[in-house]
């Protein structure tokens, strides 16, 4: 694991900007040339909110895996979380602009479907840490950052539950992301860092 | 008796390249199946109708059949291996000559006309399809109905080996779904075996499904195994699933909205990234055809 890390160094983090923004224009692309299906607009929704998903479980995974595996994803954290806020943001305005576009119901929408309700809390909750995401704010905040950064665990979990409330039927997929999801945050409950750490001891 | 209801959909006056091909499938999908009637196929131009159909593409690739998936392609990618023939309805429950027909034996009996049609998704997008089928009823004669029946049930194959999505209880399988008898009579209530003029691709529901016009898409039970008369309401598959959400009778009602989206606006299919939503029209705009059968009912509790 130590090679990895040592590998990882090397790697500049605006590489993961470029890479992880790349689909956002792409997928876009692909919509306007049909390539997503004969209903682009409901595709081009899809994939950017799966995406800023699944951004959200790799940020959820950077700490355990440092501390369960040794794996240092730290470095690339912010980048990761700066990139899903961006795919959330796409998500919110392809909906708006292009699905809803009527502005009388995106606000009875957001009122009274609660996949939406849920959606637009959690959007709101990120926009503090994407404005935060920059060392000026780290430095200001100080620990308080660290307090306000928590958020995303609540914002995990309503990402994921907006998912599942928006399904017809009972589906895996959003299950498994709320599983997952919720697996990421139990291993940070100090119960289970204190047997891990009892057992690094022994 | 074939012909009690007549199109008013038609494509419009000046036809796009692919609609064009469409027709000329119909005319060639037609006479190779060696099937009467060409109906509206061949006098395409008129008047009023401002709605064409969807391309072959649209309605093909875009579709919702659980059994293979959730995903919008998982039919058309899987669908493939669905065994259609040989292929048997089963008609039992409240009538004169209960059994399994064989299809090309029903094929043999009916009719078969082209119906242009409005599709309305529950999820709310739409398109329209140009079937070519024959009316449920001119089936459910064959078979004699009796006096006792009040409604029609009726059920999708079930074959885990060629459905991949059943490996996941989405729903209860088989899926299920039903109609009241004077809707599952009435002269738009088709049995589907054929779009564009070529028989039904398995994604569509091969070899015969129902479509059911002036509801939303679900009610249009796919691949069907099995046709019951009963005397009471028979239990339909989303409707078990989630009774609030899914009413028994389902009809396109933008006055009355799904729990969790509004169904007063939907998305015709094919029109891009940046086409405008349009008013969704009530009972999917067969309303002269289907309100008097729900005379004296509230849609809002009965939906």
């Amino acid at each position: 694991m130590e090679r990895v890390n040592q590998t990882l160094r090397w790697v500049p983090v605006w590489s993961l900007y470029l890479l992880g923004l790349l689909p956002l224009p792409w997928l876009f692309y692909l919509g306007l040339t049909g390539a997503l299906g004969p209903e682009p607009v409901k595709a081009l929704e899809h994939e950017y909110g799966e995406l800023a998903l699944k951004l959200l479980v790799l940020v959820l995974a950077v700490t355990p895996l440092r501390r369960f595996l040794g794996l240092n994803l730290m470095k690339f954290r912010r980048a990761l979380g700066v990139i899903c806020f961006t795919y959330v943001l796409a998500h919110l305005l392809v909906w708006l602009v292009l699905d809803v576009q009527i502005p009388s119901q995106i606000l009875a929408d957001i009122v009274k479907r609660p996949y939406i309700t849920v959606g637009m809390v959690a959007f709101v909750l990120m926009v503090p840490l994407a404005v935060t995401s920059n060392n000026g704010s780290v430095r200001r905040l100080g620990p308080r950052w660290r307090k306000l950064h928590r958020l995303t665990y609540p914002i995990a979990v309503l990402g994921a539950l907006h998912y599942l409330l928006l399904v017809k039927g009972f589906q895996l997929e959003p299950l498994t992301y709320l599983a997952v999801i919720l697996l990421l945050l139990i291993l940070r409950l100090p119960i289970i860092q204190d047997q891990t750490a009892v057992r690094a001891r022994e | 008796m074939a012909r009690r209801w007549t199109n008013t959909l038609t494509p419009a006056d000046v036809t796009p390249e692919a609609a064009f091909w469409n027709r000329r499938q119909i005319i060639a999908g037609i006479a190779g199946m060696g099937l009467a009637s060409l109906s509206g196929a061949g006098q395409a131009q008129a008047a009023e109708g401002e709605l064409e159909p969807n391309s072959w593409e649209d309605v093909t690739t875009y579709c919702n059949f659980y059994e293979f998936g959730t995903g919008k392609g998982d039919p058309a990618a899987y669908a493939g291996r669905m065994t259609t023939s040989p292929w048997s309805v089963k008609i039992d429950g409240l009538v004169d000559k209960p059994g399994d027909y064989d299809f090309q034996q029903i094929l043999g009996e009916m009719t078969i006309e082209e119906r242009i049609y409005r599709f309305r998704c529950v999820e709310a997008w739409s398109m329209v399809v140009p079937w070519n089928g024959f009316e449920l009823a001119d089936l459910l004669n064959m078979a004699g109905v009796q006096e006792g029946a009040k409604y029609a049930a009726f059920e999708t194959l079930y074959r885990p080996e060629e459905m991949p999505g059943t490996a996941y209880r989405v729903l209860d399988w088989p899926y299920r779904e039903g109609l009241r008898l004077d809707e599952a009579m009435h002269p738009l209530t088709l049995m589907a075996t054929g779009i564009f003029g070529k028989p039904l691709p398995n994604q569509n529901g091969a070899p015969l499904r129902l479509v059911v016009p002036w509801k939303y898409g679900f009610k249009s039970i796919k691949s069907i195994v099995r046709i019951t008369l009963t005397e009471k309401e028979p239990p339909t598959s989303w409707n078990m699933a989630n009774a609030r959400e899914y009413g028994f009778y389902s009809n396109v009602n933008p006055n009355v909205d799904h729990p969790r989206w509004s169904q007063a606006t939907e998305r015709r299919i094919g029109g891009g990234l940046f086409a405008r939503r349009q008013p969704t029209l009530m009972f999917n705009g067969y309303e002269e055809d289907v309100a008097s059968l729900y005379d004296g009912m509230d849609l809002t509790k009965q939906f």
